[in-house]
């Protein structure tokens, strides 16, 4: 399609979504209330490990404006275990995961008994009157410990703390190495981290008594996958489940889970009949909602003196927490071909081991896996090109895929289709001023500056659009990877479009109008986007892993496709003309060579709608729905360059410059695509330099509130100078790559190189992350004794 | 129970309280304020912020009977005939809100930034938002949109 209208896609609009969010008149769950709303309280465990001997509730049960306590004891027959959908292996040890602990705790938040109360002051008060007797049990508490023999079982029953083993191989490793001039081998560190939202998680059930349905409002990523979940968990018909997600206030990952809150309320609105409000408080939030990463990563890298890259082997121990969440075991999985990222190389092994330990339980957080996998690898490539004496962008350079060799299948047996890692490298580093930069870190060198400067450099791909439903089934995991668009053209011409995605402020509103008004030529202020409501959006596969663009926007191209086919049809009736003579631009048919002959596509949607005079057989309707699942995953890749200021006396790392060039194809918005990276970015430098979840000996989570746990403030962090290059993915029409974590895989591995560069003289090749300026301080001082080493 | 007289966005209600009641709670559960969301429970985030008496707080750290006799404004109480104040605009044009939880804490704390710096530079932007965290927009955007208000247009 061409013609003179302006087009909508690679427009730098303004969101609709905003209006409502500006002005504070919002649907966060929270928000909402209804006659009658009785508020739910949760106890939690305080201690990691213990064995319930006694759940006391009475006390409670007699303050006024308590209506209800339980145990878990009380509730487990209506409840079901919380499901896990990833068991990635053969042998994946699954335990049963009660939403209310029964008999035993095992992670400092588990939760214990339940209240209801006429308001959340009551509840809080009940929550005190409750009595709960534990024998404290030894804890396995750490992600190497836990496989020791000798080491507490967090879940007896199973008779070990391994969860599940996994490798894959390509290519003879052994070999590989046998051949090399130079080996590196490393142990990095993933903290544990706390994803914090800014909402905290909210659920509120509505029960209607005379039909047995309840609508459930929770602030999800996933309402479609929670509705079929909560069916199979309490045994309530999936077709008396609504579940509608409202306005969500962030998730990166912590919202697309099957909570036990959910469970609960859904299961007490049902036995008393009432509607019911559970909100999560911040301290409550640090505890029971999932936190990501938590690996230890041994990883060895092989190659040829002049730099050519052999062979990559990567050995995970991957923590899962107590329990299995619906992907946990699967997160390690999805870095596991991420590993080899834009490298030729002949040969890769890669292993996981599943541990369990008496901690919240692990699931994704933005990127899930592949922001552990680049990081590695990225890493690993800085120590290779300091052990060769190489600069790491020319090492980068010798091993990465050429333009002119895509698509290309890697080692990992992925297909890239598109990329162009030179275009967007080069304009990296005349951006930052490489050269220049280095000739000052050199000069800092030379005057024994204590304030050293450090380069670092990550040139990352990741994987978007999950997933081809077939390639998941292979990896067994148990739901599909498509997703869902309709598009209804109402009488009048204006459009509704209801996507399956579910968005928590990536602006789909405004990026799916966009789509939309081009595919089928209206003004995008004509298109509605609808999501999130099981009622209206009746399928979806909902919105995590930087998918929703990939599938879900390509998703509404192809049903804006549909309706244009069903319209040429009744066009060329109309017009009395071909279909195959007809041209469709800017909104409207026209006859090929008389251009006068012409209707619009709001006529013909006028026509359909009172079927007057429509071809013989059709039916009078223009909507159509496409449900896409994609046969392959898209690349997006980029260079994020960073520079540190850093001082050895007293450790502080200053983030002196911030430059990114991103390929994420064809874009829809910049200013979303900006947006997102933005934010990505932030959340993969508070990885770098500030951020981790702190347990104490006892297992109990040091960081439990926003005052310890060290999410960073504006002043904290710098200007990112963000640009891009774009080459179309050719595996969709659209040629959309997706965006949402490039940012936070890209960002980490680029400052922590930044600031492993800037201490090297130092002897240091690695510092924990995050490098707080107690750990780069000790780094100084023990990396030669603090002594300057020959570089 | 005390008893409390406050003017929230324009209209004054008079109400009796347990002294333990947080204002956020009040404007919230009480008043059915929606604007005003809550993040924390220890008064490091600064979604909850609003004006009391002209003044930004966080109010999850001000009990209700502290706001008897004061004026309380919230984000609803800023768009006059739907007509957005310049922050609004300039926050929608710098698409400095992603999931938008942050930001009618941060339209208020800008407020308060901009009264006492009218032309702020970068840095003071970022120091004087310090109490309000965003996890989805990395603050740049939002710094943007505060740079782009200035004096005269912030008190229109
Ligand atoms: S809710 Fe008031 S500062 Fe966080
Ligand atoms: S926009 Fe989501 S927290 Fe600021």
């Amino acid at each position: 399609m061409s013609g003179t209208v302006e087009r909508e896609v690679g427009r730098a609009r303004t969101r609709k979504e905003d209006a409502h969010l500006i002005t504070g008149q919002t649907n966060w769950t929270d928000n909402i209330s209804v006659n009658g709303l009785l508020h739910l309280s949760i106890l939690r465990s305080p201690m990691a490990h213990a064995r319930i001997d006694r759940v006391d509730v009475s006390a409670a049960l007699e303050l006024p404006g308590v209506i209800a306590a339980f145990s878990g004891r009380d509730l487990a027959q209506e409840m079901g275990s919380l499901p896990c959908a990833w068991p990635v292996a053969e042998d994946t040890v699954v335990p049963d995961h009660p939403p209310i602990a029964v008999d035993e705790v095992r992670y400092a938040g588990d939760p214990v008994a339940v209240v209801v109360a006429r308001d959340r002051y009551t509840a809080a008060d009940a929550l005190e009157a409750i009595e709960v007797d534990y024998t404290p049990l030894p804890a396995a508490l750490d992600i190497e410990g836990s496989l020791a023999e000798g080491t507490a079982l967090v879940h007896s029953d199973k008779g070990t703390n391994r969860c599940y083993g996994y490798h894959s191989a390509s290519g003879d490793y052994a070999a590989a190495k046998a051949r090399a001039d130079v080996v590196v081998t490393r142990r990095y560190h993933q903290q544990r981290l706390i994803p914090t939202a800014m909402e905290p998680r909210a659920v509120v059930v509505t029960p209607l008594a005379a039909s047995g349905d309840f609508t459930l409002y929770s602030s999800t990523q996933v309402p479609h996958v929670l509705r079929v979940l909560l069916a199979v968990t309490t045994g309530i018909p999936e077709n008396k489940i609504r579940v509608v997600a409202p306005d969500v206030g962030g998730g990166f990952g912590s919202k697309l889970q099957v909570y036990g809150e959910e469970v609960i309320t859904l299961v007490l609105a049902k036995r008393l009949g009432r509607p019911l409000k559970w909100t999560e408080s911040r301290s409550e939030a640090n505890v029971a909602t999932h936190h990501g990463r938590s690996q230890v990563q041994d990883i060895e890298i092989a190659a040829r003196r002049d730099g050519t890259v052999l062979g990559l082997k990567v050995s995970l121990l991957a923590d899962m927490g107590a329990y299995l969440m619906l992907l946990s075991p699967g997160i390690p999985i999805l870095g596991a071909s991420m590993y080899p990222a834009i490298y030729k190389m002949g040969a890769y092994d890669f292993s996981c081991t599943g541990v369990f330990t008496n901690r919240t339980p692990i699931d994704a957080y933005r990127g899930a896996g592949r922001p552990e996998a680049t990081y590695a690898i990225e890493r690993i490539m800085d120590d290779l090109a300091a052990e060769l004496g190489m600069d790491p962008v020319d090492l980068r350079r010798h091993n990465w895929i050429r333009h002119e060799e895509f698509p290309y299948t890697t080692i990992a047996g992925l297909t890239y289709d598109s990329g162009n890692y030179e275009a967007a490298t080069d304009k990296a580093l005349a951006l930052f001023d490489y050269d220049k930069l280095r000739a000052e870190q050199a000069d800092r060198v030379d005057h024994a500056d204590t304030v050293r400067l450090g380069i670092g450099v990550s040139t990352y791909t990741e994987m978007c659009g999950l997933a081809p439903s077939r390639w998941l089934g292979e990896m067994r995991y148990a739901a599909g990877g498509w997703e869902a668009a309709s598009i209804r053209v109402l009488p009048t011409g204006k459009v509704e479009v209801i996507t399956g995605t579910s968005p928590h402020g990536q602006g789909h509103v405004t990026s799916w109008s966009q789509i939309a008004a081009d595919a089928l030529g209206v003004p995008f202020e004509d298109v509605e986007v609808m999501h999130g409501d099981t009622m209206l959006a009746t399928h979806g596969m909902d919105t995590y892993g930087s998918r929703s663009l990939v599938v879900g926007g390509v998703a509404v191209h192809e049903a804006a496709r549909k309706v244009v086919d069903k319209a040429r049809k009744v066009a060329a009736h109309l017009l009395e003309a071909n279909e195959a003579d007809l041209d469709f631009a800017d909104g409207a048919f026209t006859v090929k060579g008389s251009p006068e002959a012409r209707k619009t596509i709001q006529e013909v949607a006028f026509a359909t709608f009172s079927s007057h005079d429509l071809p013989d057989g059709m039916e009078p309707s223009i909507n159509a729905e496409h449900v896409l699942d994609p046969d392959t995953f898209s690349f997006p890749h980029g260079t994020h360059l960073c520079a540190v200021e850093v001082d050895t006396e007293t450790g502080a790392v200053h983030i002196r410059s911030y430059v990114c060039v991103d390929d994420v194809g064809k874009v829809i918005n910049p200013l979303i695509v900006e947006g997102q990276l933005h934010g990505g970015i932030a959340q993969g430098i508070a990885q770098a330099l500030y951020e981790e979840a702190v347990y104490d000996e006892e297992g109990n989570l040091v960081t439990g509130t926003l005052a310890d746990y060290l999410v960073p403030g504006a002043p904290d962090l710098p200007e990112f100078v963000t640009d891009r290059t774009e080459t179309p993915a050719t595996s969709n029409p659209l040629g959309v790559k997706g965006v949402g974590e490039a940012g936070t895989i890209a960002s980490t591995p680029a400052v922590v190189n930044a600031v492993v560069d800037a201490l090297r003289p130092f002897g240091v090749q690695d510092i924990r992350m995050p490098c707080t300026p107690e750990r780069v301080w000790q780094a100084v001082r023990s990396g030669k004794s603090g002594k300057e080493v020959a570089a | 129970m005390t008893h409390i007289s406050v003017k929230v966005d324009g209209t004054t209600y008079e109400d009796d309280v347990e002294p333990r009641l947080l204002l956020i709670h009040y404007l919230r559960d009480r008043l059915g304020l929606t604007g005003t969301p809550i993040g924390c429970d220890t008064t490091s985030c600064g979604t909850c912020t609003i004006e009391l008496d002209g003044t930004a707080v966080k109010s999850c750290s001000v009990l209700a009977v502290q706001a008897d006799g004061c004026e309380v404004t919230t984000v609803q109480g800023l768009a006059h005939d739907g007509d957005w104040t310049a922050l609004q605009r300039a926050f929608h044009e710098r698409h400095a809100l992603q999931c938008g939880y942050c930001t009618p804490g941060m339209i208020m704390a800008a407020r308060d930034l901009l009264r006492e710096h009218p032309h702020p530079t970068p840095d003071e932007v970022r120091h004087g938002l310090e109490g309000n965290l965003c996890r989805c927009t990395g603050y740049q955007n939002i710094v943007r949109a505060v740079l782009d208000v200035s004096e005269e247009e912030v008190t229109a």
